[in-house]
């Protein structure tokens, strides 16, 4: 059926902030169906709040509505915009969730807007448990044991038949927050309780344990006619029990043979059909007994998902776009597939190389936590690797994660004592790989680690491979070959030539091989090209080779053919930022997919190189050439050979790319914008202080320290609080706030290794000092200012994690002009050509420098969408050789309307850990809240975090003596708005002395109730807590732990708290209005 | 031990042996199914070729008595970038290099097989000659071009049954079989029976050079035209009986029983470039509009335009438009170049078998 013609105008939501389980994949899909849907002619409106997607760029969508993500935003939206349809599968569990809520509160109907791709029957079917085992009964398909539980009382009774272990699975959550694998009935019963409180319908799946089957995937695409294909099948390494977000997975399936393979396609297409998806993608999962061949359907996701961007850059096959086609009513034989631009998207595509994916995990920073992979995710990010082998692939994975490792290496486990080995194979936890290999390394059979992990005997067989590999090139004799080679007398060169040829194709990276022969990663480099064993690349074009590909698709491989023709036009490439990590996610992603857009506009070849498969970057039609690669040192220089590429921009994928800048320009690339050697003198403590020194810049007073002994005179010397941190660090890791001398000894010994190369540095800790960011671009000569953005929050929370306005809301013209004169002369001192991002902090009007990176920052795309200029785009152009002049951006602009950034943490994937702010990031993403009224802007970023600020109830206020003068202020405000205070017994006096009542609670451990009580039973709104900062009073950790538990949202600044009371101010003024990016640049 | 599979164009792949030793020549194609390598192995239309898989890891579950799709592996030599030295499911009885020793088929692997495939898909499929004994290249290039090739040799000969017999299906209850059926056999696949079976057929077997009044006297309710290897056109012979069937009895054809029926209806058949091998060639059957993922593996095609008129275009392949079923206007008789009885592959044609059952009403 050619496209449809009753609809103009399509309303699209996106998936919000980055959080575990919905990341950049969602920005992904959701771009590729803006763009899709654009190409046919339909008008765009979008809703993000989450500021660092492409998919909010202006050009995307023709309304672009950075706004919370809630049904009641979304009507506003819809009754101002009037879209004809709304397609609610591309944005993740939030726009489907969003989506229903529309729907069944009437609200679609009323404006007479349609669902596409999937209709509200089909979603529910899908994602209501009891209806979706329903379904499944009906046409004859296996579903584990299970039963539907509305109450802990279903619960316990479900139990009794379905017996431990028991899964618990929360319908209508993401990423299966809440769900669990329970083995007692005291685990049981927590879980259900915690599971009932967050799904939105208060609805439990609990079912029986298939702990132990293989798990496997399938991405099935359906159109209007009723055609279905499978795009890729995935079998999970992990077995079942392991989210499948936190499982190393592989396409396509392995151990499936083609009978097995079919039956499960045949299920899969009998799903998609009675659940009715009309169209578009679902991601179906299975399980099956390894003993018997037995399949049951797990569920199924009637949307794309992460799995579903996974298959597209594992297969070449585009999901979302085409998904975002077959909504609007073409066939799938009505599109071309791009990659071979002659076939059509109506096939399966098929591979001819093994895709292996590994989640990258945070918990170093959530330490506290329990760290066993369970049915919830709570990997960070992942990357993705290609090769001709599954070791290959495996290898080229783990180095890709960035984590230390290079390939399936020896470890420190080594030492681990061979009786521990057992349990750490059969619990999964994030090491588990590794400690597979010091398993098969000290000799454990296939079987034996088999029976620990039932992980299939057909990986392990490929670990072994790998593992008896290494062991064959340490041995003595092969030792000697390559040593004869390497260091004198290049004899043996056939058989050195053989042996590094195998271990290429098993996927050892050169550091790998220099580790074992004791020789540099660069010797082993030399010695390769020597004997010409050079990496081969091979193109990913969705048919094996059966068709001509059309997409610049590659990775690489060791192999005889070389499939890359180098063009001879001026080319760029672009290095990305790997995995997704806390600290380094999309807002990176984002400003390499700018440098893409906007060099190719400038008539240059671009080429990216990343190994993220959530991302846009890695689109194959986001640059000219795409390779899909590890980031490391040896995988780049294979690419920059192959390509000779005239510049190679390292500033905007976050720290992966500046790490390899230095050893890369050594072996000869051309590295394009700020030097590394400027960039290493901004990172470089004694080198940064002279800059500042030269142009007479205060930096808050600091020592430097390798012991703790060195370290406790100097902090006593700058005087507690001093912030300490290790040198050379992303995120803020392992940056902490000290307050006492005990607790300085204790970080020493315990949180760093702090050695003479790498000292840990002492600040003075500014206390109650503004923060602000201030992001700049220059070409070596001008420099242009692109945002000031002041922290509400005070100097020591790390910018990530605060909130921002933009434009400052309370600072000074003088401070303005200062914050600017400071930062065009750091950029002059660092010869700065690209972007620059200054921290600074502002105490007794004196302006400290925090912190330089003449790099892209964090909040770029936060201050590109607030100032209405693509600054991104611009550093790129800038960084190939442009002025500022001739890209005519000089003048600095300052909005007339108010954007505030706002983080999203993941506490409650972590329960247990330290869920307190401060220098060392731990928020997973953000959002963005445009208002002419800056409270009200503030009011809009909290709600897109999910904290919906209450306008009325009840308010509890305990603050730190310092504090209690700056809280009557507060107070009586939201006495005067109608609010209730309940305050501990101190609080409460300094309150009655200034006129207010309060409802008194005790402090904890001093009688009942507690504000633990009040916020167990839902009897408190609001919260103002400042804590001490002392360490040493656990329990006001506590209260933010359960209220951040509870989604009762919790102040723990004065600040913080000032800008809620106004925000609520706002809300309860009620003339909060919606307004697009496009309306507000008008206003430039 | 090494081995080297040589192509009549000069090239050389040097690998690794597994299964039998040996040497043997046959036409190089390539399979892009992922799964299913037994089956493919033991599908007789292979007969006469050396089959590359392009997927890279082959081996990994092992072989089993149930996938087969003939008596034994039929193809002449197989060729992979991997081999699974492991072999992991439930019903893995064998490991590949044993199945494949034992039925004397020479395995080549650790050799750049899209490379290779990428040579056959821009030159056309050619004749090659895997060996494991004579290691030099040149030589096993002469050998690989001195070979007769494909064209114009009549392949069935050396697959189909040497008499006839009547399907056995051991987990199929045959007493309520409504239909019987006579299946010419030019190499047929063991799942083109188990489906005539489990669409209530009672299925015997014949010879492919059975007359067409040896057929008609065993009075069947309809005919199939099975698979089978190589060029139709010398087969002349089925050609012949199929053309005095026309008119009498229902007809159901296959594949290289496509194309037969084809010449037999005066259409003309060429060589394609380097065939259709795999489980994922979209097919649209022009009916209802709805695409079919479907089984192939031909290198033969009957020309769409070479059709007479007494036939209709039912079926076409979306990948490169050519001929993939066609119906006769007047009589019961209809055929797909494609398979519909996959085995390996996805099952979506399998409606096909219930047509053919309808039609002997």
């Amino acid at each position: 059926m050619p496209k449809r013609t009753d609809i103009e105008k399509i309303l699209i939501i996106g998936s919000g902030a980055i959080i575990i389980g919905q990341a950049c994949e969602f920005d992904y899909s959701g771009t590729q169906a803006c763009k899709a849907l654009k190409e046919e002619g339909y008008e765009i409106t979008l809703v993000n709040s989450n500021p660092a997607t492409i998919m909010t760029d202006p050009d995307f969508a023709d309304r672009t509505y950075i706004e919370p993500i809630t049904a009641d935003t979304v009507e506003l939206i819809i009754a101002k915009e009037r879209p004809q349809a709304l397609l609610p599968t591309l944005g993740g569990q939030t726009a489907l969730n969003v989506s229903v809520e529309l729907a069944e509160s009437g609200v679609l109907e009323k404006y007479e807007v349609e669902l596409i791709g999937a209709k509200l029957p089909a979603i529910q079917k899908a994602e209501d448990r009891a209806l979706f085992k329903e379904a499944m009964t009906k046409i004859g398909l296996a579903v584990p044991h299970s039963g539907i539980a509305h109450s802990v009382q279903e619960a316990l009774a479900l139990v009794q038949e379905i017996g431990f272990p028991a899964i618990i699975r929360p319908a209508f959550t993401l990423g299966g927050t809440g769900g669990g694998i329970a083995y007692n009935i005291e685990e049981y019963e927590k879980m259900v309780t915690a599971g009932l409180a967050l799904s939105p319908i208060s609805e439990l799946l609990i079912e029986e344990s298939v702990i132990g089957w293989k798990e496997f995937e399938l991405e099935v695409m359906r159109d209007g006619a009723d055609n279905v294909v499978i795009i890729c099948s995935i079998e999970n390494v992990d077995a079942m029990g392991v989210h499948t977000g936190d499982s190393i997975t592989v396409a396509p399936i392995q151990t499936l043979t083609d009978k097995e393979y079919q039956l499960m396609r045949d299920s899969a297409i009998k799903i998609i059909r009675e659940i009715g998806v009309d169209t578009g993608g679902s991601n179906i999962q299975f399980a099956v007994d390894p003993k018997t061949g037995t399949q049951v359907v797990i569920e199924m996701n009637p949307r794309v998902s992460r799995s579903s961007a996974l298959a597209s850059k594992a297969t070449g096959f585009p999901i979302a776009k085409i998904a975002a086609k077959l909504a609007v009513g073409y066939n799938l034989d009505e599109i071309p597939n791009d990659i071979t631009a002659k076939t059509p998207a109506c096939f399966e595509p098929t591979i001819d190389y093994v895709v292996v994916k590994i989640p990258r995990w945070a918990f170093e920073k959530f330490q506290g936590t329990d760290e066993t992979l369970t049915t919830q995710m709570k990997s960070v990010g992942e990357a993705m690797a290609i090769g001709r082998t599954f070791k290959e692939a495996l290898q080229k994975g783990l180095r890709s994660l960035e984590t230390g490792w290079h390939g399936l290496d020896n470890h420190p486990l080594d030492e681990l004592p061979l009786s521990e080995l057992p349990s750490k194979l059969s619990v999964p936890n994030v090491k588990r790989v590794f400690y597979i290999k010091a398993a098969l390394a000290r000799g454990m059979s296939i079987e034996e680690i088999h029976t620990y992990t039932h992980i299939d005997p057909f990986f392990l067989y490929n670990m072994k491979e790998i593992v008896d590999f290494e062991n064959a090139l340490s041995k003595p004799d092969t030792r000697q070959y390559i040593d004869q080679y390497l260091q004198k007398s290049k004899t043996n060169g056939e058989l050195t030539k053989k042996l590094l040829r195998q271990a290429k194709q098993f996927g050892f990276s050169d550091r790998q091989l220099g580790d074992i022969y004791d020789v540099s990663e660069e010797t082993i480099r030399e010695c390769r090209k020597e004997l010409g064993v050079d990496a081969t690349f091979k193109t990913v074009d969705t048919c094996a080779a059966e068709f001509e590909a059309e997409t610049p698709y590659y990775y690489s491989t060791c192999s005889s053919e070389d499939e890359v023709r180098p063009s001879d036009k001026a080319k760029i490439m672009i290095l990305g930022g790997g995995p997704n990590r806390i600290g380094q996610g999309i807002e990176f992603d984002y400003c390499c997919v700018h440098a893409a857009l906007a060099l190719k506009a400038d008539g240059y070849e671009t080429i990216m190189v990343n190994s993220n498969p959530e991302t846009v970057s890695t689109d194959y039609d986001t640059s000219d050439r795409l390779y899909f690669e590890p980031l490391t040192c040896e995988d780049v220089l294979n690419i920059y050979h192959k390509e000779k590429p005239s510049g190679v921009i390292v500033q905007f994928g976050g720290q992966t790319p500046l790490n390899l800048a230095i050893t890369l320009k050594e072996a000869g690339v051309p590295i394009i914008g700020t030097s590394p050697e400027d960039i290493a003198r901004s990172e470089d403590r004694r080198l940064f202080k002279a800059v500042l020194d030269d142009i007479g810049l205060m930096q808050p007073p600091n020592g430097t320290a390798t012991s703790s002994e060195e370290a406790a005179p100097i902090a006593a010397a700058l005087g507690y609080p001093v912030i300490v941190r290790p040198s050379y660090v992303l995120g803020g890791r392992a940056m902490q706030i000290v307050y006492d001398e005990e607790l300085l000894h204790e970080y020493m010994h315990s949180a760093v290794q702090a050695s003479p190369e790498h000292p840990v540095l002492i600040d003075k800790y500014l206390e109650e000092a503004i923060e602000v960011d201030v992001d700049a671009i220059s070409d070596g000569n001008l420099t242009v200012i692109g945002g000031i953005m002041e922290h509400i929050e005070e100097a020591g929370i790390h910018s990530g994690d605060s909130d921002c306005v933009l434009p400052p809301y309370t600072l000074v013209d003088e401070q303005i002009e200062n914050l600017k004169t400071f930062t065009y002369s750091l950029a002059k001192a660092l010869r700065v050509r690209g972007l620059m991002n200054v921290q600074y902090a502002i105490k007794n009007d004196e302006i400290y420098v925090l912190e330089v990176n003449p790099r892209a920052s964090r909040t770029i795309p936060f201050v590109s969408k607030a100032i209405g200029v693509p600054l991104a785009k611009l550093a790129a152009r800038v960084m190939a050789g442009k002025t500022l002049a001739e890209l005519e951006f000089t003048n600095e602009i300052e909005p007339a309307y108010f954007s505030v950034k706002a983080p999203v943490f993941p506490f409650n994937r972590f329960p247990g850990s330290n869920t307190r702010l401060g220098p060392e990031m731990k928020s997973t993403g953000e959002v963005m809240g445009i208002d002419t009224d800056v409270s009200r802007a503030f009011a809009k970023a909290q709600k897109a975090c999910g904290y919906t600020l209450p306008i009325g109830g009840k308010v509890f206020i305990s603050v730190k003596n310092k504090d209690k003068r700056a809280i009557i202020f507060i107070a009586k405000k939201l006495t005067d708005m109608g609010f209730e205070l309940i305050a501990t017994h101190g609080t409460a006096k300094v309150l009655l002395r200034n006129g207010m009542e309060s409802e008194l609670v005790f402090s904890i451990g001093k009688g009942r109730p507690t504000i633990h009580d009040y916020i167990k039973n839902h009897a408190v709104d609001l919260i103002i807590n400042t804590p001490t900062g002392d360490l040493h009073r656990p329990n006001e950790l506590l209260i933010r732990e359960m209220a951040i538990a509870h989604d009762i949202p919790i102040f723990s600044t004065i600040p913080g708290a000032a800008a809620a009371v106004n925000a609520i101010d706002a809300l309860q003024r009620g003339d909060i209005t919606v307004t697009p990016l496009q309306d507000y640049f008008q206003m430039l | 031990m090494k081995a080297i599979l040589a192509l009549a164009d000069g090239t050389g792949f040097e690998g690794e042996q597994f299964g039998a030793t040996g040497e043997t020549v046959g036409e190089v194609v390539f399979n892009t199914s992922m799964t299913g390598y037994q089956e493919v192995l033991t599908d007789p239309s292979y007969k006469g070729q050396i089959v590359t898989m392009t997927y890279p890891l082959i081996g990994n579950y092992g072989c089993n008595e149930a996938d087969v799709e003939s008596i034994g592996p039929q193809v002449e030599g197989f060729v992979v970038r991997e081999y699974s030295a492991y072999h992991s499911n439930w019903r893995s009885k064998w490991s590949l290099d044993a199945y494949l020793a034992e039925h004397d088929i020479i395995g080549i692997q650790g050799i750049d097989t899209r490379a290779l495939t990428r040579r056959l898909r821009v030159h056309g499929v050619m004749n090659g000659c895997l060996s494991t004994e004579d290691l030099n290249p040149e030589s096993l290039v002469t050998k690989a071009k001195a070979w007769h090739g494909l064209v114009g040799w009549d392949l069935v000969q050396r697959v189909t049954c040497p008499s006839s017999y009547a399907w056995q299906q051991p987990e199929a209850n045959n007493s309520h079989a409504k239909y019987r059926v006579v299946a010419l056999d030019f190499g047929i696949k063991y799942n083109i029976l188990r489906q005539l079976t489990e669409h209530g057929c009672e299925v015997q077997v014949v010879p492919a050079k059975t007359t067409a009044e040896e057929i008609l006297a065993a009075e069947p309710d309809g005919v199939f035209l099975s698979n089978g290897p190589g060029d139709p056109m010398p087969v002349d012979y089925a050609i012949q009986t199929i053309r005095t069937l026309i008119g009498k009895k229902p007809l159901f054809g296959i594949c290289l029983g496509h194309q037969l029926l084809g010449l037999a209806l005066g259409g003309k058949t060429f060589k394609l470039k380097f065939g259709h091998r795999g489980a994922n060639q979209p097919v649209k059957h022009l009916e209802t509009d709805r695409v079919e993922i479907t089984a192939q593996n031909h290198g033969f095609c009957v020309d769409i335009d070479s059709l007479p008129n007494s036939v209709d275009v039912t079926h076409v392949n979306l990948n490169d438009d050519t001929l993939e079923g066609i119906q006769h206007r007047e009589h019961p008789i209809f055929s797909v170049q494609y398979h519909p009885e996959a085995s390996p592959g996805p099952h979506d044609a399998s409606y096909l078998f219930s047509r053919f059952t309808e039609m002997m009403e």
